[in-house]
């Protein structure tokens, strides 16, 4: 006959021929509870340092139509860097555009240096002239380039068709379409 | 042999006070964690070495995406500044939007402007989701003669008279330059010089100036 066994847990001794009800421990295994736990914790600690964007502070110069009141820097402290197809780098020193030198955001911060370190420092400009085909991201990073290199005379300013012709040139002499 | 019986000990081992750190911890982070809100818009943003986090309040954001399209959006929290926005432009282009449709803008949150002023109305008519699915013109904004950013950001600056705004831009690295330049012109106009760049942030390459400078300072802080 089916019988309920209503004795507690206490180890009182059944008379003979009672069945012994099985001593079940209240213990449970935390161990996969708590791997879940850490598991969760993990994911909420990386989500939680990765969005948090930052923020590049830029200036901008006041366009001042009078050339009177408009800066004067000294042709030999300046260079100017213009930012082309392909992640390219165009620079020249002073205003001789026609010595046109190519290169890459990878070399351009030794360029850069060199001539902070051959200019007095309180002379020194840098120009930056994107061009129609640089991309955004170029822009930004020409810009946190002056950053890291401490330089903080710079100025950016729309590119001259002249120039933009000679990038062209050099570009199709180069075969970059 | 008399041989000490040792006392056999249970390899268990008690894990409720660890389950309950790691559920503290855990609860500590949900609640900190705050999720990035789906954005409609995806921007992959350049990277830089500056630390400063990117503000949250009184933000007007310019958006370039990845095909140069620009659009503009205004933090949710300044519900009556983008009230007053759309009011004024509403007034001042004839525009003839109705209150639903202003509350498209200004009711739901994230919600950014892509269209030209000619367009707005029947844009501000959709809902997000029929947003996501149609292409959206953006904002014009490339040069300065037809560049309708001119007016939002005036608008923006109207609303937020009093009140510190910044002027954040988020642009695609892929985007090409002549969609920043427009920005950028369009902030002009309106004396609104100094803005900020959303980037997402990289340490500092070792043996640059900036590290240097860094190092002697004893800080990596840089705005």
């Amino acid at each position: 006959m089916a019988e309920m066994d209503t004795s507690g847990g206490g180890g009182h001794k059944k008379g003979p021929g009672v069945k012994k009800g099985k001593k079940l421990s209240t213990r449970v295994d935390l161990t996969p509870m708590v791997d879940l736990g850490f598991l969760l914790i993990t994911f909420f600690i990386f989500t939680t340092t990765m969005s948090q964007p930052t923020a590049m502070r830029l200036f901008l110069p006041k366009d001042v139509k009078n050339p009177d009141e408009q800066n004067k820097v000294k042709n030999s402290a300046v260079i100017t860097v213009m930012l082309a197809k392909q992640d390219k780098i165009y620079w020249y020193e002073g205003d001789s555009a026609a010595t046109l030198k190519q290169t890459d955001f990878k070399k351009v911060r030794d360029i850069l240096i060199d001539k902070k370190n051959r200019t007095d420092s309180k002379d020194f400009v840098v120009v930056i002239k994107p061009t129609i085909d640089a991309t955004y991201k170029n822009t930004v990073n020409i810009l946190d380039e002056m950053t890291i290199d401490n330089i903080h005379r710079y100025a950016m300013v729309d590119i001259s068709p002249d120039e933009y012709k000679l990038i062209t040139i050099t570009e199709a002499a180069n075969g970059i379409k | 042999m008399g041989r000490a019986k040792l006392p056999r000990k249970s390899t268990n081992i008690d894990m409720t006070a660890m389950c309950d750190v790691a559920f503290l911890l855990l609860s500590f982070f949900i609640l900190a964690t705050k999720f990035k809100p789906p954005e409609a818009l995806s921007v992959v943003t350049p990277s830089s070495v500056s630390t400063k986090v990117a503000p949250s309040k009184d933000v007007v954001m310019v958006i370039i995406d990845k095909d140069g399209k620009v659009y503009l959006s205004v933090s949710d929290v300044n519900m009556s500044e983008k009230q007053d926005m759309i009011n004024d432009l509403n007034t001042s282009k004839n525009l003839g939007l109705t209150e639903v449709e202003k509350n498209n803008f200004v009711k739901i949150p994230n919600a950014y402007i892509g269209a030209p002023f000619s367009q707005l109305k029947s844009y501000l008519n959709k809902t997000p989701e029929e947003l996501q699915k149609v292409a959206k013109p953006g904002i014009p904004a490339v040069d300065s003669t037809n560049n309708e950013m001119v007016d939002w950001i005036r608008a923006a600056k109207a609303a937020f008279q009093g009140k510190k705004m910044s002027v954040l831009v988020k642009g695609d690295d892929a985007s090409k330059y002549p969609s920043f330049q427009g920005v950028i012109i369009a902030l002009k106009k309106n004396d609104e010089m100094k803005f900020q760049v959303v980037t997402s942030s990289v340490p500092v390459p070792a043996g640059t100036e900036l590290y240097k400078v860094n190092e002697k300072l004893g800080t990596k802080a840089v705005e």
